[in-house]
């Protein structure tokens, strides 16, 4: 049976030379090899000081939105947990009562919203089923955490800064991807 | 009755050459420090990686982090071990280590309030055997270590050290002997002293050019003496598990990593002094230097040449280590017994018959 490809290389085991005994020459030519990679281009990237930047389609952390005047976005109508492929997301719906309206945009909303951050798989579904544009993904990742419990997000996590009271940190947690999705 | 000579210990000379020695072991623990910090350096960056460099600018602060981790670290010693001994261990490598450094010309001399303190601990003339017999200690080290620890995986290891530098230590006796036959003393300085006569300003007259073959199989030999790759049989991490260090913690571990940069150090020092001048800087006329601008920066400037000679030699070391994989065993003893004796036998011969025609 002939080779199936051209690329096929015969190997010759011939009895080393004296030359090749030696094993010096072949030692040296490693060292030079070696010694070459010690001016080559780091691949590593020093990492809390420099980061990769990250691509426009990111999906990290989940924010909860609030609309201009700060309030809660979200309705609990459970889109959300349903599309969630991995079942990561629990809430529970509460009616707003008189003198909250400055807190949630309409008469129900959710008093308790948990995503479990060891389940989800950052598919970004959630963003995607939600009709109000209550949650979307931002690009902070998960940071590390002691215990499991941790990693349960409440809405305490999840909610965006107040845009009036706390406008800076509001922006910050905006982030460029919003905008984005927005401009789509 | 004590003859009153004696008692006429001359103070100042003793104080000088405790000083000596207080700096030349300051000094070897410091560089073996930062040795390891190279070491892990230059791995990386032949490697493609970064190395280590979290700890102060560049990573400088690497090798105090990691000294005073090994310092904080619970010391553990088997029950089943022998504790004395286990305890001698890493003391007496650190010991057999750092001995040889007493007998290794640092520099030429200083002059210092009209007395003349030579930068050697000892001038003994008999340097060179001293070198070997110190060495020879340093299996004590390892055999000891190994054997104390009861465990099989350190016994099996200190076996192949105690072998490994015995094996060595004879074709690197023989690779010197010729170089002896040329100098005709074993005196380090005046070794050193020798090759400073030579054209160049003392190049010509560096051992190297007369007996490049035992320089190289003298350099295999401190390689296996030194126990680095690719001769690191004793350690050897995928089959011994660390070897005879294995059952070491805290800073009993630290000493025998370390001892062996010192020995490195101390190594590196004794190839550049027989080999390479030692403190000899080349192209220049040390003398006619020394009426210019005095002898105390005419040391100065011959312990900087001196230790750019050793500072290669450690980057060597490091070097060869990223770049050779081990020796299995046999192909260890194969090249110690019957490759480099019979050269370093055959290297003699030709030395002796050269010399005797040359009529020196």
């Amino acid at each position: 049976m002939g080779p199936l490809t051209n690329r096929a290389k015969t190997l010759e085991q011939k009895p080393l030379t004296f030359w090749e005994s030696l094993y010096l020459p072949a030692i040296f030519k490693g060292m030079a090899i070696t010694f070459g990679h010690m001016f080559k281009k780091k691949p590593t990237i020093n990492y809390p000081e420099q980061q990769r930047p990250f691509s426009s389609v990111f999906r990290g952390l989940h924010v909860l939105n609030r609309d201009e005047e700060g309030r809660e976005n979200c309705t609990a109508c459970g889109l959300c947990a349903v599309a969630c492929p991995a079942e990561a997301i629990t809430m529970e719906a509460a009616e707003r009562q008189p003198g909250e309206e400055n807190l949630y945009r309409e008469e129900k909303y959710a008093a308790k919203y948990e995503i479990n951050m060891l389940r989800c798989i950052f598919c970004g579904l959630c963003e995607e089923a939600c009709p109000k544009d209550a949650i979307y993904l931002s690009e902070t990742f998960a940071p590390s955490d002691f215990t499991r419990k941790g990693f349960i997000y409440g809405k305490e996590n999840l909610l965006i800064p107040h845009p009036v009271t706390e406008k800076e940190k509001y922006e910050m947690a905006k982030g460029q991807r919003e905008q984005q999705t927005k401009n789509k | 009755m004590i003859p009153i000579q004696l008692l006429m210990i001359d103070v100042w000379f003793g104080l000088e050459k405790l000083l000596l020695i207080g700096a030349i072991i300051s000094f070897s623990l410091v560089v073996a420090m930062y040795t390891t910090f190279a070491e892990r350096k230059i791995a990386g960056f032949m490697q493609d990686r970064r190395g280590p460099n979290r700890a102060g600018p560049f990573g400088i602060l690497q090798p105090l982090a990691d000294g005073l981790k090994l310092f904080f670290k619970e010391e553990i010693i088997p029950l089943t071990s022998n504790k004395g001994l286990f305890v001698l261990g890493p003391a007496l490598a650190m010991l057999t280590a750092m001995l040889t450094s007493a007998v290794i010309p640092w520099g030429s001399q200083i002059e210092i309030a009209g007395r003349t303190v030579s930068l050697q601990v000892a001038d003994v003339n008999i340097g060179i055997l001293y070198v070997f017999g110190v060495v020879s200690l340093g299996v004590y080290g390892i055999m000891i270590g190994g054997w104390s620890s009861n465990n099989k995986f350190s016994l099996l290891a200190a076996v192949r050290g105690a072998s490994q530098i015995i094996s060595y230590e004879l074709a690197m006796g023989l690779s010197l002997i010729s170089l002896l036959l040329m100098t005709g003393s074993l005196s380090l300085k005046t070794i050193v002293e020798q090759q400073m006569q030579g054209g160049w300003g003392g190049l010509l007259g560096w051992n190297i050019l007369y007996q490049p073959l035992a320089f190289l199989i003298f350099l295999i030999c401190v390689f296996a003496e030194c126990n680095r790759t690719p001769f690191d049989l004793p350690e050897a991490e995928n089959e011994l598990n660390f070897g005879y260090h294995q059952e070491y913690s805290s800073m009993k571990l630290g000493l025998y990593l370390f001892s062996e940069y010192v020995n490195m150090f101390i190594s590196s020092a004794v190839v550049s002094t027989l080999f390479f001048g030692g403190y000899d800087i080349p192209f220049v006329n040390e003398a006619e230097l020394a009426s210019n601008i005095g002898v105390n920066l005419v040391a100065l400037f011959g312990f900087l040449a001196f230790f750019a000679k050793i500072a290669f030699f450690l980057f060597l070391f490091i070097w060869v280590r990223w770049t050779i994989p081990r020796f299995r065993y046999d192909q260890l003893m194969d090249l110690g017994w019957k490759k480099l004796i019979p050269l370093a036998l055959a290297n003699l011969l030709i030395t002796a018959v050269v010399l005797l025609a040359l009529n020196k």
